[in-house]
């Protein structure tokens, strides 16, 4: 995806600096431990003192998860951590429960008939599946992103608005649109047309202003599917700078099918396949430069190489 | 086609562009002649219509309340009794059917009992609108004891469009993308406030056409409503709720059997009337219809 913008023709590109070349985000290392220094309940500490698949602060932790449509296992047996305010990737060939697991983190999967999971996923300690957690509020704190941007049918503003709406926002709506729009990169772009349908945005904008209007929630964990799947390489890497810029803040989990994004902007990546049966598990989980550069696994050294899938 | 090109041993293309082509503008032929048909059918009607009816179409038609005497003859009665009508039609259904396609299309677990359901709804549609009649005039007038009154014919006729507001709602409903409804649950919408604030907006140009079209068909209706007590000679303003009103349909009917050339003339005037109120609803539903889908393209 580094391919060299037309920027000499198109306008809308001018002011961008020239697109910088693939790199990994951030030098590796084992992850930092933060300022609490993990949480008892979910953080086991790896004897070997490597980063193994539990980190140290996890928002999310899954520990023997499967997920089944009805009697078919689309995913099974995973155990893994998602780290505090870091980008995590899962990567994988079509078909491998990626999207499958990543909808089941803000239990988006609830609605589907016959969809169930074995196991436990702890979100910040709780039980995610616990029988007191209502998954609306679950959803605030766990914003989705989708593959194909899908503004309202509404004004710019309104769009952004829409969740503090209906979550009872107390504050001044006016001013979390500003800052939701500028903590998206957006604002410059539409601060003169909040009024002009959502849809009238180009893909990556309508993809920003999904963003935008995931972060007016003020969540604490960003799920992304396939965010740029349906964009253009200018919008895709507008997109990446942004999740980059938003992890400060946010926990980002990302599904992808592009390699090169996984290796851009995340922090850690997990390689999944599916099995036989079709369904699908965890191969490796590791710091994402060890995963595109030295993986443990055959099968993930195989994918990313690009021999298969 | 050459022989030579039929023989060649290796399979190739035939364009056949001109073929192709011809049968591109034969089938617009046919569309142009299908509209064309349509449009003489109305043209000629219209003509017939207004060439006898608008001579009498004046002020005193339009206000005037029926008469023996043709000259003297008014509709005021009827497009009362009609306006009452649909503002009751339209206050009933619209909620009601709207209501319940949200539940089908929304809130019904799918499976069997939904489908059936469903196609009972469908069915109910295409029921003669006679036996609704005939139903209103056990259910409405004798049962609830409303006698033959205004009310129990628009009873009448919300039981008749509810169908058609329904599969028409469900239909709206259905064409919102599921991105849609994810989107508002992603945020932390509950389901009530995903269909209140995601769906129905997203769906509200489809229930409106569907609403009108209904209401046109209730509008036009007669046969319901001679049997739940639709009189032909009104010549008094309808009350809901006293018995005694006539709607246009039924008026234009009346008129058109006598054997009396001017009495038909009227009637054509009062067709005009009917197709007038027509245009006015159906013109009405054109802008609530751009108003609401000004934002809206997927």
């Amino acid at each position: 995806m580094t391919v060299p913008f037309e920027t000499a023709t198109d306008p809308a590109t001018a002011e961008r600096p020239a697109s910088p070349p693939v790199r990994l985000r951030r030098p590796v290392g084992p992850a930092d431990p933060g300022p609490e220094g993990g949480r008892p309940e979910d953080a086991t500490p790896d004897p070997s003192g490597a980063p193994g698949p539990m980190s140290v602060d996890a928002v999310l932790a899954l520990d023997d998860v499967s997920c089944w449509y009805g009697g078919f296992r689309a995913v099974r047996d995973v155990s893994l951590a998602v780290e505090r305010k870091r980008i995590t990737a899962l990567i994988g060939p079509s078909g491998c429960g990626k999207t499958t697991l990543l909808r089941t983190l803000n239990r988006m999967n609830d609605l589907v008939p016959g969809y169930r999971i074995d196991g436990r996923i702890s979100f910040d300690g709780h039980d995610l599946f616990g029988p007191a957690v209502d998954p609306v509020v679950v959803r605030r704190r766990i914003g989705m992103v989708f593959q194909k941007p899908n503004p309202f049918p509404k004004s710019i503003y309104d769009n952004v608005a829409f969740g503090a709406r209906i979550n009872g926002y107390t504050g001044d709506i006016d001013e979390l649109v500003e800052r939701s729009l500028r903590r998206a990169v957006l604002w410059d772009e539409v601060k003169d047309k909040l009024r002009q349908s959502g849809l009238a945005l180009s893909g990556g904008q309508q993809q920003r202003l999904c963003i935008a209007r995931t972060i007016a929630v003020e969540p604490e964990v960003i799920l992304m599917d396939e965010p740029c799947s349906a964009l253009d390489p200018r919008s895709t890497l507008q997109i990446e700078e942004l999740m980059t810029e938003l992890s400060r803040d946010y926990t980002i989990v990302i599904v992808t099918h592009n390699m090169q994004q996984a290796a851009r902007v995340s922090d850690t990546t997990i390689f999944m396949t599916m099995g036989d049966d079709r369904a699908g598990f965890v191969v490796e989980r590791g710091p994402t430069q060890e995963i595109f550069t030295n993986p443990r696994d055959r099968l993930t050294e195989d994918y990313v190489s690009g021999r298969f899938g | 086609m050459s022989a030579a090109t039929a023989v060649r041993a290796t399979p190739t293309f035939r364009p056949a562009l001109t073929r192709r082509r011809a049968a591109g503008i034969a089938f617009a032929g046919v569309a142009v002649a299908a509209i064309g048909v349509l449009l003489l059918a109305l043209a000629l009607l219209l003509w017939d219509i207004l060439s006898r009816g608008l001579p009498w179409l004046d002020a005193d038609f339009l206000t005037g309340v029926p008469s023996r005497r043709p000259e003297r003859a008014g509709i005021l009665p009827a497009i009362v009794g009609s306006l009452q009508i649909s503002v009751i039609v339209g206050l009933l259904a619209f909620p009601t059917g709207v209501a319940a396609a949200v539940y089908l299309s929304e809130y019904a677990p799918a499976g069997r009992l939904s489908r059936i359901l469903r196609t009972n709804i469908a069915n109910l549609s295409g029921v003669p609108s006679v036996i609704y009649g005939i139903f209103g005039l056990a259910l409405f007038v004798r049962l609830a004891g409303l006698g033959f009154t205004l009310l129990a014919g628009a009873l009448t006729l919300t039981l008749l469009i509810l169908p058609v507001v329904i599969i028409a709602s469900i239909e709206a409903l259905k064409a919102v993308p599921d991105s849609q409804r994810e989107g508002a649950l992603a945020l932390g919408a509950t389901r009530w406030q995903m269909v209140r604030r995601a769906v129905l907006p997203a769906a509200a140009p489809g229930i409106m056409t569907g609403i009108i079209l209904a209401m046109a068909r209730a509008i036009g209706e007669t046969a319901p409503l001679v049997l739940v007590g639709a009189f032909t000679f009104v010549t008094f303003l309808p009350d809901p709720f006293q018995g005694g009103y006539t709607v246009l349909p039924i008026q234009v009917y009346q008129w058109a059997q006598r054997p009396q050339a001017d009495f038909q003339a009227i009637s054509a005037a009062a067709i005009a009337v009917v197709l007038a109120l027509m245009l006015a609803l159906n013109a009405l539903a054109l802008i609530i219809r751009a108003r609401l889908s000004r934002s809206i393209q997927w």
